[in-house]
């Protein structure tokens, strides 16, 4: 039996205000503090469409391969649930704004999308109960109650959990990359409910399929995926039927439980909006908006190893976010050396930034700095080791790495006079590793030149260094 | 002027509006006649004809990304007839 | 007397009288009429003294003043006014006070109405009568056991009161229209996007259209000019300069072409005394220089179906946010949250909203989606093409705006399809977005009538002149009081 899955990701837009009011689109303010009139659907009110959210949208689409259809509008979903002020939702049912499209994966495989609509998030429904209230209720917080929410629905060419996993993080590089949304799951901007089934290997009808929500990390979704396909191996094998259903997943327990039957699917009552003229995009703006699109990640990424002769992970990996490739490239750019500049980035950076539980978009330290690090080590103004040194000091802190080199005299000493000093003690205090040395052990060498390293504090010019202890030693 | 066959427990259920038995009755009985009218139009050929979607045609109206004042907390929980300090309060969801 | 809220304007400019006065007056009248009439839900004494107060200072202060200002009105009870009671003639929002006013309340304070109060009408703007007010019945000033009207009853009983000479009122399928006829007012219902609907209840969103219900025409084209106009938080709103339409009044009607629709009156030759009326004022209307040509408009049958489907099928859409959560009245029982949705909107709603709910929500059904509401919409284009049709032959078209003279309360109350068929000559021109209006036109039974004249897309001003000249030729209103004063 193989397995088939299809994804429908929300993704909330990082526009400034709501998709049909005024209200501030911000995550995680005081409960009902950037509501209005619209967004709590109070008697009266009328929506109307943020532009920027259809531009998103577009743009979103044009990053994806998908078509913009020509003609669009939006409808009206009807049910009823707290956390939804009007009891109908303003979505899109059969016109949406593009179509098709393609979310490339790492390993290569295409998957085709079938398509993207707008339509508006709901409020928070928080269920309260034992010690907080005397009875158990419902408290709802409308902030989120209108807020632009992309959908982008796949087709059911997906065939295992870890290329859904794939998926997603292509789609979340694509979208944080043209900087459309956040995309963190953690926050709920990034939302994903699967469908799944599975079929006889080799063969091309789709199987009943469950629907999988509540999963709420990429790991989630791996998860559940691989328990729910695991389930309905186990039913099929039994000679159990496997029931159209939507199944919510249970992180603590490990598996899908049954939500309710999908037979008894809400009838939405979808007709168009009434209070909201079409969408006839002119050809111009949608050319002036695919324009603005920044270089993808998959072309910057090629170009990462074309250019400037980058081994593929490395290219990736700096790729993964929009920031921290303008970052590489401007680090690339001030020290004229790209290799060392991802070397820098990839390595002594990075531990420097987890140590200190920072990340290249909160760490004082400029590129340009990085930079200069980078030529001074070149230049051999510093050694390398003092230079990991300026490094964390640095991302800690920000500064101008010859002004740190100054302050912590860490310059580097290239002298032989001076550094023979220092070769002699260090000879004198280790007469057994002189011995292995002596007697052929290389490793020993290296320890020599660690320990007189270590006495220099760093600063001495390590092939200084090694040209003294040959001359000494033979 | 026969009863109409609506199955109107479903359509209460979906619009959340029980209805008693006697109103489900009546209203039967009255939807009867509107739907004499309403069968006239099934006679009608409209099979070249466009639905209105809108009856003044408009298209793209849109606004710009624009945030706007909005209400205070106190003005948004003014009306509520439930409340729990900052939150809207409701009855439990039963799932 | 019948004093115009024209005449009251000039007068309190010139200062001959003082916008206090005015006020104080016309809340009199209303206190010494409401236990007959009914016409209010809220009265707002304070609130319209203070307005007024404020604009004889400015006047005193030689600053300018808004084109209504000095001029009570009243205000159906449809549209939000920030910190005050605004209730649609439901129980559901008995206690409903909203924290904004709707753009056309925005307007007329802007232009300096003095608002004295929020009429009653019936639930939700559904009804033909204001018997499906959830409060109370509101009453006819021109016989008190009669019905005013509705939805907008209490606007027009409390106009043709003559306690006030200016008010708004909304119309979806005719409610501006057919009180303003039982009343002996005028009434208009704008094209479709000409004025705003924001803070407006919605009813049928692609229908409903706020417009002035006032005591002559010249009143009507200075509150229309005043509401009308491009509103950025109503996506329907259309952008077309708004006229002077006080330009367009004109004395006599040489040159101007008027349709009579053969259907129309086919339809209300039924009724011998009705078709006199209309006869004559035909007649007025050739006597004033116009011509007159017979136009067709061979769906109009339909148009009672087609409304009957497409109103109700929004409708059970706008209404679905009463549920007692964010705002208005809520009935717990006790149980889960569905169960006080069920119990609110049950218990909530009166009987012909929830028919119309049932209604619409079945028409919108899957399976049952393109027979009836789908189908509906098509026709509804093709009443659109007959309109455009019937006035490429004449410049307005004038018809009867009822079938009949106002009924007595209770008359027609207990056959909603009867209560429908009040709808008849006016829901074509609503299906059609075109602007439309009733204008006093006689008595049968001594009990007013009015005549309906409507006009091609945005072409109010040519429809208010047209009415225009045939009222002051006729004066029908001025002629008569009405009965409680």
């Amino acid at each position: 039996m193989e397995a088939v899955i299809g994804l429908e990701v929300h993704v909330e837009l990082s526009t400034a205000s709501k998709m049909f009011c005024g209200c501030r689109n911000e995550f995680g303010a005081e409960p009902n503090t950037h509501v209005c009139p619209v967004c709590l659907g109070m008697p009266g009110t009328l929506p109307v469409i943020n532009r920027r959210a259809v531009e998103y949208l577009c743009k979103s689409g044009f990053a994806l391969e998908c078509a913009v259809a020509p003609f669009s509008k939006f409808d009206r979903k009807n049910y009823f649930y707290p956390d939804m002020p009007k009891n109908y939702q303003i979505s899109q049912y059969d016109m949406p704004l593009t179509t098709g499209g393609r979310v490339e994966l790492a390993s290569g495989k295409t998957v085709r999308l079938n398509r993207i609509h707008l339509e508006e998030d709901t409020g928070k429904n928080i269920h309260a109960g034992g010690h907080m209230t005397a009875s158990d209720a419902t408290l709802i917080d409308y902030n989120r109650a209108g807020v632009p929410l992309m959908e982008i629905v796949s087709e059911p060419d997906l065939s295992t959990p870890a290329e859904a996993e794939e998926y997603l993080s292509s789609l979340k590089a694509v979208l944080s990359f043209i900087g459309v949304s956040d995309v963190k799951m953690h926050e709920g901007s990034l939302r994903c409910d699967a469908n799944v089934s599975i079929r006889p290997a080799g063969t091309t009808g789709l199987g009943t399929k469950t629907e999988i929500k509540n999963m709420n990390s990429f790991k989630s979704v791996v998860a559940a995926l691989e328990h729910e396909i695991e389930r309905q191996r186990r039913c099929a094998a039994a000679g159990e039927r496997i029931v159209q259903e939507t199944r919510g997943w249970d992180e603590e327990r490990g598996v899908t439980y049954s939500m309710r039957s999908k037979e008894q699917a809400h009838d939405y009552r979808y007709f168009p909006d009434p209070d909201l003229p079409p969408l006839s995009l002119d050809p111009k703006l949608l050319e002036r908006w695919r324009a603005e699109l920044p270089e993808l990640p998959a072309r910057r990424k090629q170009r990462f190893i074309d250019a400037y002769g980058l081994p593929p992970y490395d290219a990736g990996v700096l790729t993964d976010s929009r920031f921290d490739a303008d970052y590489f490239e401007a680090v690339a750019a001030a020290s004229d050396d790209p290799k060392q500049a991802s070397n820098w980035l990839m390595g002594d950076v990075r531990k420097s930034l987890e140590a200190h539980g920072l990340a290249l978009n909160t760490t004082p330290m400029k590129p340009a700095q990085l930079g200069e690090l980078i030529r001074m080590v070149k230049s051999g103004a510093i050694t390398g080791k003092a230079a990991k040194e300026v490094c964390d000091a640095m991302v800690s802190a920000g500064g101008d790495p010859a002004a740190i080199v100054a302050q912590r005299g860490l310059g580097q000493v290239s002298d032989a006079s001076v550094i023979a000093g220092i070769v002699d003690k260090v000879i004198a205090a280790q007469p057994d590793s002189v011995a292995s040395y002596k007697a052929g052990k290389a490793k020993a060498l290296d320890f020599l030149v660690g320990q007189i390293m270590k006495e220099s504090r760093g600063r001495a010019n390590v092939d200084v260094v090694k040209a003294l202890l040959k001359e000494r030693l033979g | 002027m026969a009863d109409v066959a609506i199955d109107i427990a479903y359509i209460a259920k979906l619009a959340r509006l029980p209805l008693t038995d006697e109103e489900s009755a009546r209203f039967s009985a009255q939807f009867g006649r509107l739907f004499d009218f309403i069968r006239e139009l099934q006679a009608l050929d409209v099979e070249s004809v466009h639905a209105t979607a809108q009856v003044i045609p408009l298209s793209n109206v849109m606004r710009d990304d624009e945030i706007k004042p909005c209400l205070t907390q106190e003005q948004a929980l003014a009306n509520a007839p439930d409340r729990e300090g900052p939150y809207f309060k409701a009855p439990r969801i039963l799932e | 007397m019948m004093e115009t809220g024209h005449a009251i304007r000039e007068a309190v400019a010139a200062k001959r009288r003082s916008a206090e006065a005015v006020t104080r007056s016309a809340l009199e009248a209303i206190e010494r009429m409401e236990p007959s009439l009914k016409a209010y839900i809220t009265l707002l004494p304070e609130r319209a003294l203070a307005k007024a107060r404020e604009i004889d200072a400015r006047i005193a202060r030689g600053d300018r003043v808004g084109s209504l200002a000095g001029i009570p009105t009243a205000v159906k009870d449809i549209f939000c006014l920030e910190g005050e009671l605004t209730t649609c003639g439901s129980k559901l929002l008995a206690n409903f006070k909203p924290p904004f006013s709707s753009t056309v309340v925005q307007r007329l304070e802007a232009a300096d109405a003095v608002i004295v109060g929020k009429t009653n009408m019936d639930e939700f703007a559904m009804g033909s009568s204001c018997e499906n007010s959830a409060f109370f019945p509101t009453h006819n000033p021109w016989d008190l056991e009669g019905v005013p009207g509705g939805s907008s009853g209490g606007s027009a009983s409390t106009v043709g009161s003559r306690a006030v000479p200016i008010g708004v009122g909304t119309d979806t399928g005719g409610s501006i229209r057919e009180p303003a006829s039982f009343c002996n007012i005028v009434g208009v219902k704008p094209t479709y996007g000409r004025v705003s609907r924001y803070g407006m209840i919605a009813f049928a969103s692609s229908l409903d259209q706020a417009g002035p219900m006032t005591a002559d025409v010249r009143d009507a084209a200075d509150v229309l000019e005043a509401i009308a106009g491009f509103d950025p938080m109503d996506s329907t709103s259309v952008d077309v300069p708004v006229p002077h339409y006080a330009d367009q009044l004109r004395d006599d009607l040489s040159g101007v072409r008027i349709g009579l629709v053969r259907e129309f009156e086919e339809s209300i030759a039924t009724d011998p005394a009705m078709a006199r009326l209309y006869k004559e004022a035909y007649a007025d209307l050739a006597a004033l220089g116009a011509t007159i040509v017979d136009v067709s408009l061979p769906h109009a049958k339909y148009g009672l179906a087609t409304y009957y489907l497409i109103a109700p099928a929004e409708c059970s859409s706008n209404l679905a946010r009463y549920d007692g959560t964010r705002y208005g009245v809520r009935l717990d029982g006790g149980g889960d949250v569905y169960s006080m949705f069920d119990k609110t909107r049950a218990a909530g709603f009166g009987p012909e909203v929830k028919r119309r709910i049932i209604l619409g929500t079945y028409a919108l059904c899957s399976g049952y989606y393109d027979a009836y509401y789908v189908r509906a919409q098509k026709v509804r284009t093709l009443m659109k093409q007959d309109f455009d049709q019937a006035f490429a032959a004449c410049d307005v078209i004038a018809c009867p705006a009822v079938s009949c003279p106002p009924f007595e309360l209770g008359a027609k109350s207990q056959d909603p399809v009867a209560m429908y068929l009040m709808d008849y000559f006016t829901i074509p021109m609503s299906l059609a977005g075109l602007p439309a209006l009733s204008v006093p036109a006689g008595y049968v039974d001594d009990l007013p009538v009015g005549l309906q004249i409507c006009a091609p897309a945005f072409e109010e001003g040519r429809m208010l002149g047209v009415a225009h000249a045939y009222e002051r030729r006729t004066q029908h209103a001025a002629k008569r009081e009405p009965v409680v004063s």
